[in-house]
């Protein structure tokens, strides 16, 4: 689902290893995302929408991947969420 | 077992369709009980819903899915606490100086994990909606988890430093934290609807981000490895707490039109609240970390005035304005700290922290970050401070500030356009007058003078004399009323309180890591361990 919206998005996740794959799926899926690293934390901003796909996960992360485990070390979002089995989705509708 | 060997395997169900069953699935119709007298309060507001089952958690979290990650977090969370307790982390901080406002968080902003626990039951129990109600639940689970994991987590530091171990006495009696407190009270008094506006969305969604994103940061970055485990492990929380405020948000507009103009209101009231409650973390982000992140206006500018930005645009379709009192916010984001900072220090015999005024060092950050500002209207201030410092006349004030019938903080705060005239608002009611310190706070005084008059102000009370523990005799010719106020809230007097300079956790401090005290002025007693040769640490004594 496109959106017109460049309004930024953000999600911010803790700095260490269970998020370095998903960091690189994000990069790898969001052209236009900016990772900006601060002590303990990386917040990537992304106009418009961001989204984190399941499948891209598994590939930098070598096994099965839940979305729902992103949970575990995410800081916080800005963004409408739509969240379904193979695709994380942060969205503003709106300009 | 044979027959279960040939059994087909039952299709997996995907998430929408989990979350369908173990949501909404689990909710019945009342067959003998009137739905009005089991859900009692979800009128009263004047919110229309027409229909609940519209709700859903975009996240789809499940009670079972709920169970196993919050049991992974707490057990990374506690690995690190162990590990922290076990190696003296408490010393590995930048210096004493952090610890400061450890002390602002343990007795001001936990407690208040533990009222949004309570508030998140009472909506889990009137929502009508099984959605919302279960989302309520987790929450006020999660929020007796902030509380828990942050009482454990500081009390290594309580073990070690002043000021700490009478949190929940302090927070009930202190004068300045019935800012935090009576914010929380306020909340979890209104009706369910104004609950979930205020917390979920203005605060949690709008402006916690402040608190837990550079605040945190900020802790790992003074190397508090403990602190910023339990931020973040809240955070991970709120980030889920966040989507419910801004769910519920679009639920109450789309609902019905009725609702446009109420959501409004609580935002424009919530927003001022929680951002006069917030403005504590600008002193704390700006003055109580030694090694600084980013300064407040910078925090303000990404957090607020670019997400919150985001945020707004995107709710225009429903008809929703930014809140009214945004401009002010911005008008004062180069202010709020350096004023908060100077109140603090001049009443620095009736805190439960130690203060001190900035090094040069930060007041050369300071000029950098606020080129507009600070050198003009308080460098000087601390500069004069500092000269009566060191002449042996040090400034405090003797009396305690006038407080804001609204938001409970002194009247500090100056007027938008002019940093030179202090902020003072008044309205009538029923034959008396009262004080507030903002256009901000009179609105929502005017709006309902009725729940505000009734606030306890303890500026007052001590004043008329009500903030003394039994025994004790306001006539005896010995009677010092300060002195009798602080033990009253649990501050031991010259000892949680004052100087930071010469205080106990300074001195400890050098005792304990031979390390200064506050890394900007060397050390303060022989206990530090000098690297210099002895012919300069001579020199340096005599000088």
């Amino acid at each position: 689902m496109a959106t017109t919206s460049t309004q930024p998005v953000f999600i911010a996740l803790q700095a260490n290893n269970d998020t370095l794959p998903i960091i690189d799926a994000i990069r790898q899926d969001n052209p236009n995302a900016i990772v900006h690293d601060y002590p303990a934390m990386v917040k990537i901003d992304c106009p418009g929408r961001l989204v984190i796909r399941r499948e891209t996960v598994e590939e930098h992360l070598g096994r099965d991947f839940d979305l729902r485990e992103i949970q575990i070390n995410m800081i916080s979002i800005a963004g409408n969420v739509d969240e379904s089995d193979d695709e994380f989705v942060l969205e503003w509708k709106t300009h | 077992m044979a027959a279960e060997g040939n059994a087909k395997p039952a299709k997996k169900l995907n998430l929408k369709e989990n979350y369908a069953l173990l949501t909404r699935g689990l909710g019945w119709e009342p067959s003998y009980e009137k739905k009005e007298d089991i859900f009692r309060t979800v009128d009263f507001e004047g919110v229309v819903i027409h229909d609940w089952d519209k709700w859903e958690d975009p996240f789809r979290l499940t009670m079972d899915a709920y169970w196993k990650y919050q049991g992974e977090k707490e057990r990374k969370l506690y690995a690190i606490v162990d590990a922290f307790q076990q190696h003296n982390g408490q010393f590995n901080v930048t210096d004493a100086r952090y610890v400061q406002a450890l002390k602002v968080f343990i007795n001001g902003i936990t407690e208040l994990e533990y009222d949004s626990h309570r508030g998140f039951n009472m909506l889990a129990r009137e929502f009508p909606g099984v959605g919302p109600r279960i989302a309520a639940q987790m929450q006020s689970l999660d929020e007796l988890r902030h509380a828990t994991t942050q009482i454990h987590t500081i009390s290594q530091y309580a073990k070690y430093f002043t000021g700490m171990n009478e949190f929940p006495y302090q927070f009930d009696r202190v004068w300045y934290l019935s800012i935090p407190k009576s914010f929380f009270e306020d909340a979890v008094t209104s009706g369910p609807f104004e609950f979930i506006v205020a917390i979920s969305f203005a605060f949690e969604y709008v402006l916690t981000n402040l608190a837990f994103m550079p605040w945190m940061s900020g802790a790992a970055f003074n190397g508090d490895m403990a602190t910023v485990s339990f931020g973040f492990s809240a955070q991970s929380d709120e980030a889920r707490h966040m989507t419910l405020g801004i769910e519920v948000i679009k639920f109450l507009l789309e609902q019905d039109p009725a609702n446009v103009p109420l959501v409004q209101k609580w935002i424009d009231k919530w927003f001022w609240r929680g951002y006069r409650l917030l403005s504590l973390l600008a002193t704390m982000m700006d003055y109580m970390l030694p090694k600084r992140v980013m300064a407040w206006n910078e925090a303000w500018e990404i957090y607020y005035e670019q997400n919150g930005g985001a945020l707004f645009a995107d709710l225009a379709r429903y008809g929703i304005k930014p809140p009214k009192r945004a401009p002010e916010t911005i008008a004062e984001k180069g202010h709020v700290a350096h004023q908060m900072w100077s109140v603090f220090y001049a009443n620095r015999d009736a805190v439960g922290f130690q203060m001190w005024l900035p090094s040069d060092e930060e007041m050369a950050w300071m000029s950098e970050k606020y080129p507009d500002t600070f050198d003009q209207f308080y460098r000087p201030r601390y500069e004069y401070w500092k000269a009566q410092e060191a002449a042996g006349t040090p400034f405090k004030n003797s009396t305690l500030p006038q407080l804001c019938q609204v938001c409970q903080w002194p009247c500090l705060f100056t007027e938008s356009g002019d940093p030179t005239t202090l902020s003072l608002r008044e309205s009538e009611y029923q034959g008396q007058t009262f004080h507030m310190c903002s256009d901000g706070c009179k609105d929502i005084f005017d709006d309902t003078p009725e729940k505000y008059v009734h606030a306890w102000l303890p500026v007052h009370q001590i004043y008329q004399g009500n903030c003394f523990l039994p025994g004790v005799d306001p006539t005896a010719p010995d009677f010092n009323p300060m002195y009798e106020a602080l033990r009253y809230m649990g501050i031991k007097p010259g000892v949680d309180n004052g100087d930071f300079k010469g205080s106990a956790d300074a001195t400890n401090w050098e005792k304990w890591t031979s390390r200064p005290a506050n890394i900007h002025e060397g050390a303060y007693t022989d206990a530090v361990r000098d690297t210099a040769s002895t012919a300069d640490v001579t020199a340096r004594k005599a000088g």
